[in-house]
């Protein structure tokens, strides 16, 4: 018999003990390393140990992101949590329920086969033993590497999962406790702020402290160290007034230049770059019946709504971190090398944050605060970056230009397809892509510069996510122009390049339908063949009343677009209605999922809404601009996102897994959203607007 | 807790306020916000910080019953004043009616937004025990939610409007 495939997290930290553990108090802890960044995950994972140890879930007692005690997992990211970690505690959870039981029939001498487990207490032919987990937690060795040959439950003995339990977090927020890491101020925490180097490689040629102290009006200490400047104070607004004053206090050399130019898309063609080609063979032979699509997406930004924030210690020779970063694991490691440490003398632990959407700054302020508690030991360093530090500092989502060359067959569908982008990486996080934490390049010494990499094509890609489109495409091919110096630093945001790909495709099956002289919805039927893909495009029409759509082209249309998340994980379909008038107003929006089994559907279908509302935010407004050195969208005047007065009724629908595989759903939403409301907005105007955000400036020339 | 009082030699305020209900007095430098008296001297966490620039409403409290951004209120301004934060609603334990509505929606994502949106819907029900969803929108436009829970919030707010 051959081993069972594991999943990775299980392969990486394959003691038990790493996952569960009994206590005394009648718990039992289950450790992950993914973290809550706002998704509800933690409350999913909670649901799977309890239906598969058969555990009531107020006794399941989760430890999330904790380097000395949980399982290494990488960072919380690509809607792997629930694949990856879930996939992981069940199996733990299945292997140790029937260990526990192997160990009470023996006591009980009785077969396994007799015991069955209620609420936690093992039970003989239905009668109470008197045995339970914690009665035979001693005899159970966790200390062995699980092997992954228990078979967990069919998911139709389900009990909790598939409930949608209310999220085991929120009551702390709705009340306003300290549920934040922004929310721990120990007993003689000492505040700090950063003078924050302009860009890599810039030097700080003159800082007047004494000028800063004056703007500072209290107690301060300065903590310098090449081009990484702190301010310390035991009173916060001090340490700020501080940071706010030092800029105009310092004077840089080695600025880097910008011109408006950098901020467009349109920039990054004949940019050097790496170009990757993946898929079918280059195409020799001319196209007989060639289309054309070009749209583009600019820099985005994370835009949390708190700003990063951190706390550091240094208590005899052992750093502690506390950090709202996607990965406590990774952190630890990435600290590591910078601060000289071993690892053994780091702990990182996780703190809820704001809301994240991929690789933010809680990374870099972790490493800014680390920095300080190293020059002042046994003292509770705490820093929170300025909001103009978060919007000037956090990686920003590349900009992306994505053009379609098809090639039709006689009956108008695509015989040949190749699909050519051009975007910056899509990852620098430290550890596992091209990039460094971010104060790394002010210190001495400064990291030389790296090649940029991009996720692989396995990992779901990053500047190709969803390039493949999942119709009937005999003949499909990626080049892939991965520029290797974007004029800002770029990394992972909710859905990598998923976005403008698949606002490409859909965009293109409307063109060709029109073409075609089909209606949107049934030319797309005409060339997909995947079952559960065909069932939510006929179920988003449905909702949308499809079949009452107009001919359009009087301001108010009706778009439709659909898409598999990096072709992987969860499908979706999206509808829109809008109405332009200079300025495109969704009216509506309908969303339905397949993420095969939904650990907890409300959950699922708040991710699903999440993601159509910041996937609207972000076509419809968004844009990181820059000036002459970096990038000017500091606050939220500049750089605006969607408001309540903006957000549409949106109906959201998962539907019934069948038993099928969980599958990744938290990013899901946001292609197929952007990519309806595109073709929702050219069925209104009839005209297309391939350049997002569809700002009032873009309609006007368009219909100029 | 940090000391209660400004370091030695600076411009400093004595400020008696009434928080949650609660006659308070602080010790403050000059210009301290009142967001930074309510979490670093009060010990009341629950008020955030977002921008520090009016801009978000994440630090939405209530003075003498309004909405005030706390952020940028020179706690100066409140003297003699009542102010209220969400930790005056109730606590898990013990939850404020619309604390329970906003749970019965799973109103919230990261809920970095909620206690200032939560504020921001006392004042409103204080005054339209039940109000119409153009009415509840118009009252939060102010805020921003980042993470697209703006439905089930409105829900939530017309939920505990319906029960009061």
């Amino acid at each position: 018999m051959s081993a069972p495939v594991l999943p990775t997290s299980l392969v990486d930290n394959p003691r038990l003990d790493r996952w569960i553990r009994f206590q005394p108090d009648r718990t039992v802890r289950i450790a992950t390393g993914k973290v809550e960044i706002g998704q509800g995950v933690v409350t999913a994972l909670g649901q799977i140990a309890a239906d598969e140890l058969d555990v009531p879930l107020d006794k399941v007692v989760m430890l999330s992101g904790d380097s000395d005690e949980g399982p290494d997992e990488m960072y919380t990211t690509s809607s792997l949590s629930i694949q990856m970690s879930g996939g992981s505690i069940r199996l733990v959870c299945a292997e140790v329920r029937a260990k526990a039981l192997d160990r009470a029939a023996l006591r009980l001498n009785c077969s396994p086969n007799d015991l069955t487990v209620v609420d936690g207490e093992f039970r003989q032919n239905g009668a109470p033993t008197g045995q339970d987990y914690w009665s035979i937690a001693g005899e159970i060795d966790l200390s062995q590497e699980v092997s992954g040959t228990t078979r967990p439950k069919p998911h139709g003995q389900y009990k909790v999962v598939g409930q949608s339990i209310p999220r085991i977090d929120l009551p702390a927020k709705v009340t306003g406790q300290a549920a934040y890491v922004h929310d721990a101020l120990p007993a003689g925490v000492l505040h700090a702020r950063l003078l924050r180097q302009p860009n890599p490689g810039a030097t700080l040629a003159a800082l007047d402290e004494a000028a800063i102290r004056r703007a500072a009006k209290g107690e301060l200490q300065i903590v310098r160290e090449a081009n990484f400047v702190a301010f310390v104070s035991p009173v916060e607004s001090v340490a700020q007034a501080a940071a706010v004053a030092a800029p105009g206090h310092a004077r840089w050399e080695g600025l880097r230049q910008l011109t408006p130019a950098h901020q467009e898309a349109a920039w990054l063609k004949g940019q050097a770059a790496e170009d990757r080609r993946i898929g079918a063979p280059p195409r020799t032979e001319p196209p007989r019946n060639p289309v054309q699509i070009t749209v583009s997406r600019p820099y985005i930004a994370h835009a949390s709504m708190g700003p990063s924030c951190a706390l550091a210690e240094l208590k005899d020779g052992h750093l502690t971190v506390w950090s709202h970063g996607q990965g406590m694991a990774p952190l630890q490691k990435n600290l590591a090398p910078v601060l000289g440490l071993p690892l053994s003398a780091i702990s990182t632990r996780h703190l809820h944050g704001p809301g994240c959407y991929g690789h933010n700054g809680a990374d870099d302020a972790a490493l800014d605060a680390a920095l300080v508690a190293m020059r002042l030991p046994g003292r509770t360093i705490r820093v929170q970056w300025r909001r103009e530090e978060e919007f000037g500092f956090e990686p920003v989502g590349p900009a992306m230009l994505v053009t379609l060359h098809v090639d039709l067959d006689d009956k108008g569908r695509p015989a040949d397809w190749t699909t050519e982008i051009w975007s910056a990486t899509h990852v620098q996080r430290p550890g596992s892509g091209s990039g460094f934490l971010l104060a790394t390049e002010a210190l001495p010494n400064p990291p030389p510069e790296v090649k940029p990499t991009d996720p692989t094509e396995a990992r779901g890609g990053g500047g190709t996510r969803n390039a493949v489109p999942l119709y009937d495409v005999p003949s499909h091919r990626i080049l892939h122009h991965l520029v290797q110096r974007g004029p800002v630093r770029t990394s992972a945001l909710r859905g990598l390049g998923a976005l403008p790909n698949v606002y490409a495709i859909e965009m293109l099956m409307d063109v060709l339908a029109e073409r075609a002289g089909m209606d949107p919805v049934a030319y797309r039927l005409s060339i997909l063949s995947e079952p559960r893909a065909r069932r939510l495009i006929e179920q988003v029409a449905e909702m949308a009343g499809w079949t009452a759509r107009g001919p359009g082209g009087a301001g108010k249309g009706l778009g439709m677009a659909f898409a598999r998340y990096k072709n992987t994980a969860a499908y979706c379909a999206v509808a829109a209605s809008v109405t332009v008038d200079e300025i495109v107003t969704v009216d509506r929006v309908w969303c339905v999922a397949d993420a095969g089994v939904v650990v907890n559907p409300d959950g699922g279908r708040n991710q699903l809404e999440g993601g159509v509302i910041q996937a609207l935010s972000w076509t419809l407004k968004e844009q990181v601009r820059f000036d002459d050195h970096g990038i000017a969208s500091v606050d939220w005047d500049g750089y605006p996102i969607l408001r309540f007065s903006e957000v549409p009724e949106i109906e959201a629908e998962l539907v019934d897994g069948a038993g099928n595989p969980s599958l990744g759903l938290g990013e899901c939403s946001c292609g197929p959203t952007a990519a309806a409301v595109g073709n929702a907005v050219a069925h209104a105007l009839g005209v297309r607007i391939h350049d997002m955000p569809l700002t009032r400036e873009r309609i006007l020339r368009a219909l100029a | 807790m940090l000391s209660l009082r400004a370091p030695a030699g600076e411009e400093s305020l004595a400020i008696a306020l009434t928080v949650n209900g609660s006659a308070r007095s602080v010790d403050v430098p000059d210009a301290t916000t009142l967001l930074e008296v309510l979490r670093n001297h009060l010990g009341l966490m629950g008020t955030r910080y977002g921008c520090g620039l009016e801009q978000c409403g994440a630090c939405m409290v209530l003075v003498d019953g309004q909405p005030a951004y706390a952020c940028t209120r020179e706690a100066g301004t409140v003297a003699g004043r009542s102010v209220t934060t969400i930790e005056s609603l109730g606590t898990p334990d013990k939850l404020h009616p619309l604390q329970q509505a906003f749970l019965d929606e799973q109103a919230g994502q990261c809920g970095y937004c909620l206690s200032g949106i939560i504020m921001s819907a006392k004042a409103l029900l204080d005054r339209t025990p039940a109000p119409t969803r153009a009415e509840i929108v118009t009252a939060l436009d102010r805020h921003l939610c980042r993470c697209g829970a703006h439905q089930r919030i409105i829900r939530a707010v017309e939920r505990a409007g319906r029960a009061a």
